[in-house]
């Protein structure tokens, strides 16, 4: 066993996810440098990774999030930018965990619209969804409707 | 700022939701983090070496399998550290192995055995859904208040 000495310690790592039609990851990056102090910023096809400290970061991730609050998405991430233990160009093939972001992202326009209507709607105005727990008994009108469809 | 946990503990749309409504998502990176920045002895990728099963024995039992200890070592503190939790039932990108499979199910046993106010949640399946799946996140957030 080899001793391990960890590198960026003190630093944190946030994916900055666009899925928008006016806002670029290009845009993104072009912005993120505009306004960055001594944070490692890498564009990527889905957006950017920064990676920095977290006052630092926080600030940037901020000002991104203007350029299209609704469809700008954030999130942490656990290794810096390029890291040889999770980078795809060291491994090969999807990066492990795209697979859980790409699920997410087909998910994602349904959010922004469900964003851009609650600048316009008060959110109490609004019904709760389904509560996946609860116990969906079988409509007595759906039953006799079954029962009919087969003796039909 | 409440700090609340994420089921999926990986989901972008959490994580994001819960950060832009003024809280603290405590997602599994965080703890990935932790374990990246510690110095100590090499084991990649994700630096948990053979202690972690050990730590794990406080959530699961000796004969539960390693691997469900040792993510529980990431997971354990989160849910105990957590006031609040947001969890998502249809999130097939959950899916894994035993070992992921065993401890989303004790993952999600040990939120619904914790007295702390819960949302809970499907993906939503077209814009209408999302609209309700967003303004219940956004309540449910602001009924949290501040941090006690």
């Amino acid at each position: 066993m080899t001793g391990y000495t960890p590198a960026q310690v003190g630093t944190v790592t946030k994916y900055v996810v666009v899925e928008s039609f006016d806002v670029t990851p290009a845009d993104l990056a072009l912005r993120a440098y505009e306004i960055s102090q001594g944070v490692m910023i890498k564009e990527t096809c889905f957006g950017i990774v920064i990676n920095g400290k977290e006052e630092v970061v926080n600030r940037i991730i901020s000002e991104l999030r203007k350029l299209d609050p609704d469809h700008i998405f954030i999130k942490d991430r656990g290794f810096p930018p390029g890291d040889p233990r999770r980078c795809r160009a060291n491994l090969g093939g999807a990066r492990p965990g795209y697979n859980g972001m790409e699920h997410e992202m087909t998910i994602i326009p349904y959010i922004s619209h469900g964003l851009a209507e609650l600048n316009n709607r008060d959110d109490n105005s609004i019904p709760a969804p389904e509560n996946p727990l609860d116990h969906k008994a079988l409509d007595i009108y759906e039953l006799k409707k079954l029962i009919d469809a087969q003796e039909s | 700022m409440v700090k609340v946990f994420i089921y999926p503990a990986t989901s972008l749309i959490l994580s994001d939701m819960v950060a832009r409504f003024g809280h603290t998502p405590l997602s599994s990176a965080t703890a990935v983090r932790e374990r990246i920045q510690t110095a100590g002895l090499e084991s990649p990728p994700l630096q948990i070496t053979p202690e972690e099963p050990k730590k794990g024995l406080k959530w699961a039992a000796v004969e539960v399998p390693a691997g469900v200890r040792g993510r529980m070592s990431l997971y354990g503190p989160m849910i105990e550290e957590c006031e609040a939790a947001i969890i998502i039932n249809d999130a097939d990108l959950a899916f894994g192995c035993m070992g992921c499979a065993r401890t989303n199910e004790l993952i999600k046993f040990l939120l619904h055995q914790k007295q702390i106010p819960k949302l809970e949640l499907n993906y939503p399946k077209n814009e209408e859904d999302g609209v309700k799946f967003v303004a219940a996140i956004k309540r449910f957030l602001t009924s949290l208040g501040v941090s006690k």
